[in-house]
C-alpha cells in the first residue's frame, strides 16, 4: 500500500507575539514545527505501515527550509520525502496550492492520501478537500479514527454534535484531527538516516517537475488576494470601578444588567 | 468568465436532522445587508429532504427566495452528493456571492465546491462588507492565531465564496408575515455520487447548552481558583437562562471541558451578556468574545487587559462579589 501524507511547516503560532509599539508580528525567534494536525496524519500513516506494511511518502510545499519538516517526518519513519519548492509557487492561495500539490501527487502512486485538517498559521481547512477534488477522489474530513478493512477505509468523522462512521473505497483522501493520536518521537538512528542516507534524501521538485498549468498557480494564478491586513483596534474602554465593598460591586453589576434589559 | 453574469447573494442553508443551523440564519441576517448594498436579492440554497417547513423558516428570517433541492440522498450530509447539487445550483443561477457557515459541513463542502467551479474561498470570516468603488466582497478573517486580521478579495472569479464563523453575525428576528418565493430545483443526482457509506451515526451531544447558542455566558478564568468555584457561575447562569464558559487556561487545568472554551482556539461567541470572572483577557481570548453586547469583568488585578475590553469592570474579589450578585438577581426576579 502507498500512503502519501501532506505536511506543512508552520511557525508555532502559540509563540507568536505582537510588538506592543508597532502592533506588528514579531517573527524572529519563532520556532518552526510540523503543523500539529499534519503530524497526527503522519502518525496515522506510520501506524498503518506498522500494522499492514506500507510505503509512506511525505510531501510538502514551501521554501527550501521546509526540508527540516520533511527530515523530521523521515526521522519519525517516513520512507520518502518530496519538497515542492519554486518561486513560481510563491503567493499561492488555497486553490493554487492544492493545484500544485495535486499535480505532484499525480506523479506518485497512492492508495491513501492523508492531510491535516488545517494549518495553525492559516486555519483554512481547504487544501485537503481541494486536493481530493483536483484528483477526482472522495475525501473524508475531520478524521478522529482510521481503520483499514481490505481495500476500504473506515473513518470516524467528527461533526459538532455527532460522529459519522464512514466506509470508503480506496483511493481516497482523509483530513486528520490532532485528536487522532499522539505522534511518536524521532529515533536517533532515523535522524542519522534522514540526514546521511542518500536514498532518503529529499527530492526537490520545481515547476518544471510537475505537470501544472502555470497560469493558475502562484500569486497571479490565485483567485483570492489579500486586500489589506491590520491589527485589531481594541474596543473603546468602558468604566472600571474599584468599589469599597462586595455589596457595592454587586449592585453596580446588577444595575447594569437591569439597564440593558438582561434582568 | 464574465463576472457581470453573476448576480445575487446566496446563502447555503445548512440543515441537520431537518433543522436549519443557526449559523445559516445568521448568514441570512448579514446577507440581507450585503444584498441591499449590492442592490440585489438574497437567496437561500436548501439541500435536504422534505424541505418545505425549513424553506418557510428561511423566508421568515430574511430570504427573498429559497432554492430547494429535495432528494433522499441529501437528507444526511455526504460530501459528494452535496458538492454535486451545490455546483449545479451555482452553474444554473450564477450567484455573485455564496456564503456558508464555517461548520464541520461548510468547511468540507466549501473547499470541494470552490475547487470544482474554480473560484476563491475565504475561510472563517468574521467580517463581510461591500467595496463601494467596485462592488467586490471584502472578506475579513483572523490569521496567525488571531494576532492579525486580513481582508481578502476575489476580484476576477465568481461566485465570491466565504465561510463565516458561527456566532459572529446577527440573525434577524423571525417575521411570520415575510413573503418570499420557494423554487424547487429539479435535479437528478447520479447514484455514483454516493461514493461513501455511512455505517453508523453516533451522537456526541454536550450535556450543557452550546456556548455559541447562549444569550448569557458567565465565564471563568484562572482567577476562579478551583474547579468547584465554577458552581457559583452555574447558579448565576441558570438564573439568567444562560450557561458557563471559560478561558483556555481552565480547560488546560481540567476545570472545564473543551466545549466551554471561548477564544481563538475555542469558540467565538457574541452573547447579550458576557461576564468574565477571573479572566485576565489575553488577545486570543478577547478575539473570541469582544463583540459581545455587554461585557462585565471582575478581576483582582486592575492591570488585567480584560478591563480594556469590558463595558463594566470591577476590581475586586469575585468570591465575595458573585454570591451577592446571585442573591440580588434572585431578589429582583422574585419581585417581578
Amino acid at each position: 500500500m502507498n500512503i502519501v501524507v501532506c505536511i506543512k511547516q508552520v511557525p508555532d503560532t502559540t509563540e507568536v507575539k505582537l510588538d506592543p509599539k508597532t502592533g506588528t508580528l514579531i517573527r524572529e525567534g519563532v520556532p518552526s514545527i510540523i503543523n500539529p494536525d499534519d503530524k497526527a496524519g503522519l502518525e496515522a500513516a506510520l501506524r498503518l505501515k506498522d500494522q499492514y506494511g506500507a510505503k509512506v511518502t511525505v510531501v510538502s510545499m514551501g521554501p527550501p527550509q521546509a526540508d527540516a519538516a520533511l527530515k523530521e517526518a523521515v526521522a519519525m519513519g517516513a520512507d520518502q520525502a518530496i519538497l515542492l519548492s519554486d518561486r513560481a509557487f510563491g503567493g499561492s492561495d488555497t486553490w493554487a496550492t492544492s493545484t500544485v500539490i495535486a499535480s505532484a501527487l499525480k506523479k506518485l502512486d497512492y492508495d491513501l492520501i492523508i492531510t491535516g485538517r488545517q494549518a495553525i498559521d492559516g486555519d483554512t481547512a481547504q487544501v485537503g478537500p481541494q486536493i481530493a477534488e483536483h484528483l477526482g477522489i472522495p475525501n473524508i474530513s475531520y478524521a478522529e479514527d482510521i481503520k483499514l478493512e481490505g481495500d476500504h477505509i473506515i473513518v470516524k468523522r467528527k461533526y459538532e454534535d455527532r460522529y459519522h462512521i464512514i466506509k470508503c473505497k480506496l483511493p481516497c483522501l482523509i483530513t486528520a484531527l490532532s485528536e487522532l493520536n499522539v505522534p511518536r518521537y524521532m529515533t536517533p538512528g532515523r535522524i542519522f538516516d534522514a540526514y546521511r542516507n542518500e536514498e532518503l534524501a529529499t527530492k526537490v521538485w520545481g515547476v518544471n517537475d510537475v505537470p501544472v498549468d502555470t497560469t493558475v498557480i502562484g500569486l497571479k494564478g490565485s483567485p483570492t488576494n489579500v486586500f489589506k491586513s491590520f491589527t485589531k483596534a481594541p474596543k473603546a474602554a468602558g468604566n472600571v470601578y474599584k468599589p469599597d465593598t462586595a455589596e457595592e460591586a454587586a449592585q453596580i453589576i446588577v444595575d447594569k444588567l437591569q439597564e440593558k434589559f438582561i434582568l | 468568465m464574465n463576472i457581470n453574469d453573476y448576480k445575487g447573494v446566496f446563502v447555503f442553508a445548512q440543515q441537520v436532522d431537518n433543522k436549519v443551523a443557526s449559523v445559516s440564519l445568521e448568514l441570512l441576517g448579514r446577507g440581507k445587508g450585503i444584498a441591499n448594498d449590492m442592490n440585489t436579492t438574497l437567496t437561500a440554497v436548501l439541500l435536504g429532504h422534505n424541505n418545505d417547513e425549513m424553506a418557510k423558516t428561511l423566508i421568515q428570517h430574511g430570504a427573498d427566495k429559497v432554492i430547494s433541492v429535495d432528494d433522499p440522498m441529501l437528507e444526511v450530509y455526504m460530501t459528494e452528493p452535496y458538492a454535486y447539487a451545490l455546483t449545479k445550483v451555482i452553474e444554473n443561477y450564477k450567484p455573485s456571492v455564496l456564503l456558508l457557515g464555517a461548520t464541520a459541513i461548510g468547511r468540507d463542502l466549501g473547499p470541494r465546491v470552490s475547487a470544482r467551479v474554480h473560484t476563491g474561498l475565504t475561510a472563517d470570516c468574521t467580517g463581510l462588507a461591500i467595496d463601494e468603488e467596485n462592488g467586490n466582497l471584502l472578506m475579513t478573517r483572523p490569521a496567525f492565531g488571531g494576532n492579525i486580521m486580513a481582508t481578502i478579495i476575489c476580484p476576477a472569479f465568481r461566485p465570491q465564496m466565504a465561510t463565516v464563523r458561527p456566532g459572529v453575525m446577527q440573525a434577524l428576528a423571525a417575521n411570520a408575515d415575510a413573503k418570499g418565493e420557494i423554487e424547487k430545483f429539479e435535479l437528478e443526482i447520479p447514484a455514483s455520487c454516493k461514493n461513501v457509506e455511512i455505517l453508523e451515526i453516533v451522537e456526541n451531544k454536550p450535556e450543557r447548552m452550546n456556548i455559541q447558542d447562549a444569550n448569557v455566558l458567565i465565564s471563568g478564568g484562572r482567577g476562579m481558583g478551583t474547579a468547584e468555584n465554577f458552581g457559583q457561575l452555574e447558579k448565576i447562569a441558570d438564573l439568567l437562562g444562560g450557561t458557563i464558559s471559560s478561558s483556555r487556561a481552565c480547560v488546560d487545568l481540567g476545570w472545564t471541558t473543551p466545549d466551554r472554551q471561548v477564544g481563538q482556539t475555542g469558540s467565538t461567541v457574541r452573547p447579550n451578556l458576557y461576564m468574565a470572572c477571573g479572566i485576565s483577557g489575553q488577545i486570543q481570548h478577547l478575539a473570541g468574545m469582544e463583540d459581545s453586547d455587554l461585557i462585565v469583568a471582575i478581576n483582582k488585578d486592575e492591570t488585567a487587559p480584560i478591563f480594556n475590553a469590558a463595558d463594566v469592570g470591577i476590581v475586586g474579589d469575585l468570591n465575595a462579589i458573585l454570591p451577592l450578585v446571585e442573591k440580588k438577581i434572585a431578589e429582583i426576579q422574585a419581585a417581578k
